[in-house]
């Protein structure tokens, strides 16, 4: 093993890929050469370290010292200030808007807040493409546990004592799925890992795969060895070059240690993962639909009952956990159920992964405890709205998700808060938006979403997105009649009632919640055929 | 130098597969550029399944065509995060520099417009992706520049 006195670690997620990180990293390695300094200083080309837009960002360790956006022309200085002579430079510290507040440390309390990092323990901290590197942080060792001390059955009830719910959306109890499947009686199971993240303003999928692989190969095995299955999918979008490529390279690389394949660990059990790449279709996202897409089909839904726990790909009894769920795996198996139940709420203990995008000072990714309120996410962790503007409305859980108005700041984020309150915390997406946008205008744009993803297989869905489509862009055009806001409600009730999945049944949750909350913007577009933000043309 | 790859090389190495179909037609789309007749014919015969199935798998999913596309395809998002950060405005600034609309290809066949759904870069948004690659962070005065590395 080698010993380097420095680290620098740049964060190799999209966002900073398309700012133009892997030039940065290269004049890196080549300044650190030039300066004799290669035996002394490691370039680790890491996971998303959170603040998107400031990308690209990089990581100086032992300090911690935290720069962003750095440009390739910056290197040099770097490396000859802080580097060579250990002098940090202040002018391209990272710094949090809007105050331009400096983030001297990445792991400062000050720059975390209240955030509480148990899904991202590794991105932003090792190479996700070094093995070597998940290992030495505790990887494969709760793997490594469940196969030589624990019976299938205790893995299950660890898991459920823990209260992990479902993070993809739907927040069914994750030891409850793995029971299911564990006592359906089949010559033949399967895992499936959902990262089709297609929910419009969700990115955290993306980059917990691009940051930190492994720990969804280990907890998929943990899953296989729990219920009795041998053989995984990860079911990525195809869209997602990057997590596809080092999903492979993780899989390889554990595959050639033994920690996929036959007899891991010599126990007797033998597991093994494929990548199956999606083509575009945000309804593959359901589970039964991703099913369907796996086994080379059409992503339409199938009818519920029977679940895919008894009855999923090929037939076989199937657990499809999100991304998000099995990375929460391996800590829940080595630290315990009750230090899980120590974060978040009673209902919803441990983390979430949110990305806040929008009108916000700092966008990005970002995990809290469950039952953090939209206000201290908005306004401690996100620096407030950006430009002296006003919150008017958040989106949470994606387009599928509702619109707060400004009353409900205060509301716990977690799923059954959020339900309650009209909402949903889904997939963990946070749009936030301020007084500029129109509601009519923002409405007709998702719908005009659903209208393009109803995959066309139940009449509910499909004609009810267009429908209330069409609806939108005559209220956004001066057309809006006396009775439409009624029929967008009754047409609402109608898909939720009686839509085949999810996507039906979500798709008119945006439109009721901002018929409930702003219903004044939409009887101005239609009494007055006026647009108070002026958005509309009218 | 490997050859150049035909449908039908692809479609020994998947033989017996017809679970693989999706992985079958990525591959057949980025050496063909799109999903010909004849190649869908092809992939349903090597696999027995119905030319039906198969022309209704590639029509299905919005990251196949069966109509040829420019050289390159831009894919621009319109999901909510990056309407609200400007999406509209880029997509009038990229149908004024290219002379088409949404959905169209130009006359020399070089660029091809579509909507996609969200690329999952909305830190960054406005966003689009050309070919494989992604562009954020976007203003309309940043298109000209980026669409000359393509011209």
């Amino acid at each position: 093993m080698e010993f380097y006195r420095s680290h620098v670690l740049v964060c190799g997620g999209t966002p900073c890929v398309l700012g133009g990180c892997k030039a940065v990293r290269d004049a890196l390695i080549g300044e650190i050469h030039r300066q004799g300094l290669s035996r002394e200083i490691k370039v680790v080309e890491t996971g998303c370290l959170g603040p998107c837009d400031l990308g690209p960002v990089i990581v100086v360790y032992p300090e911690g010292t935290f720069y962003g956006p750095v440009k390739v022309e910056d290197v040099p200085l770097i490396v000859e200030e802080h580097l060579l002579k250990g002098r940090v430079v202040d002018r391209l510290i990272a710094r949090e808007r809007p105050a331009e507040k400096e983030i001297v440390k990445y792991e400062a309390p000050s720059y975390l807040g209240p955030q509480k990092r148990i899904v991202l323990r590794n991105c932003g901290l090792i190479d996700p493409e070094s093995v070597e590197e998940y290992i030495g942080r505790d990887g494969y060792a709760a793997l490594g546990r469940c196969l030589s001390q624990m019976k299938p059955g205790e893995v299950i009830d660890l898991v459920k004592r823990s209260g992990l719910v479902g993070r993809g959306g739907a927040a069914f109890p994750t030891g409850l799925k793995w029971e299911f499947t564990a006592k359906a009686d089949a010559d033949q199971k399967y895992i499936l890992c959902n990262a089709d993240e297609g929910e419009p303003g969700t990115f955290k999928d993306r980059l917990i795969l691009e940051g930190d692989p492994h720990s969804i190969i280990e907890g998929m095995a943990i899953a296989g060895y729990a219920v009795g299955a041998d053989k995984g999918f990860v079911y990525i979008r195809g869209e997602y070059v990057i997590s596809i490529e080092r999903m492979q390279k993780a899989i390889d690389q554990a595959r050639r240690l033994g920690l996929l394949g036959e007899n891991i660990f010599g126990s007797g059990f033998g597991f093994d993962i494929e990548i199956r790449k999606g083509a575009g279709a945000y309804v593959c996202g359901e589970e039964t639909a991703l099913i369907e897409s796996i086994e080379g089909g059409r992503g339409e839904p199938r009818i519920k009952p029977p679940y895919p726990g008894t009855h999923g790909l090929w037939g076989k009894p199937t657990v499809v956990n999100n991304v998000e769920t099995l990375a929460n795996i391996p800590p829940i198996i080595l630290n315990g159920p009750e230090w899980f139940r120590g974060f978040g709420t009673e209902r919803c203990p441990g983390t979430k992964v949110f990305t806040l995008t929008g009108d916000i000072n700092n966008k990005g990714l970002i995990e809290v405890p469950m039952g953090i309120t939209l206000r201290q996410v908005i306004y401690e962790i996100g620096g407030g709205i950006p430009g002296g503007r006003e919150f008017k409305m958040a989106q949470t859980g994606g387009t599928s998700g509702g619109c707060l108005p400004r009353e409900l700041l205060d509301v716990p984020m977690d799923y059954f808060s959020l339900a309650e309150a009209g909402s949903a915390l889904g997939s963990g997406a946070l749009l936030i938006m301020d007084d500029s946008h129109c509601i009519v205008d923002i409405a007709r744009c998702f719908m005009k979403f659903f209208r393009h993803e109803s995959c066309g297989k139940c009449t509910p869905c499909r004609e009810g997105t267009d429908r209330l489509y069409e609806i939108m862009d005559m209220v956004s055009s001066g057309r809006g009649r006396a009775q439409d806001i009624d029929l967008m409600t009754e047409l609402a009730q109608v898909m939720q009632r009686a839509s085949l999945c999810g996507l039906g049944q979500a798709a008119p949750v945006p439109v009721l919640t901002m018929l409930k909350y702003f219903r004044d913007e939409f009887e101005a577009h239609i009494a007055d055929r006026t647009c108070p933000t002026g958005t509309c043309g009218l | 130098m490997a050859g150049i790859i035909t449908v039908d090389d692809i479609l020994t190495k998947y033989k017996g597969r017809p679970d693989a179909l999706i992985d079958i037609l990525h591959e057949i789309q980025d050496v063909q550029g799109f999903l010909s007749d004849t190649s869908i014919i092809k992939v349903a015969e090597a696999l027995d399944l119905p030319a039906s199935k198969v022309y209704g798998v590639a029509t299905f999913y919005s990251l196949f065509t069966v109509k040829p596309r420019g050289r390159n395809v831009i894919r621009i998002c319109e999901s909510a995060p990056c309407h609200v950060l400007g999406a509209t405005a880029i997509i009038n600034a990229l149908e004024k520099e290219l002379g088409i609309k949404m959905g169209e290809t130009t006359g020399d066949g070089k660029f091809t417009l579509e909507y996609t759904s969200c690329i999952g870069v909305c830190g960054v948004a406005p966003a689009i992706m050309i070919n494989e690659v992604v562009y954020g962070n976007l203003t309309p005065d940043k298109i000209p520049h980026i669409l000359s590395e393509y011209r």
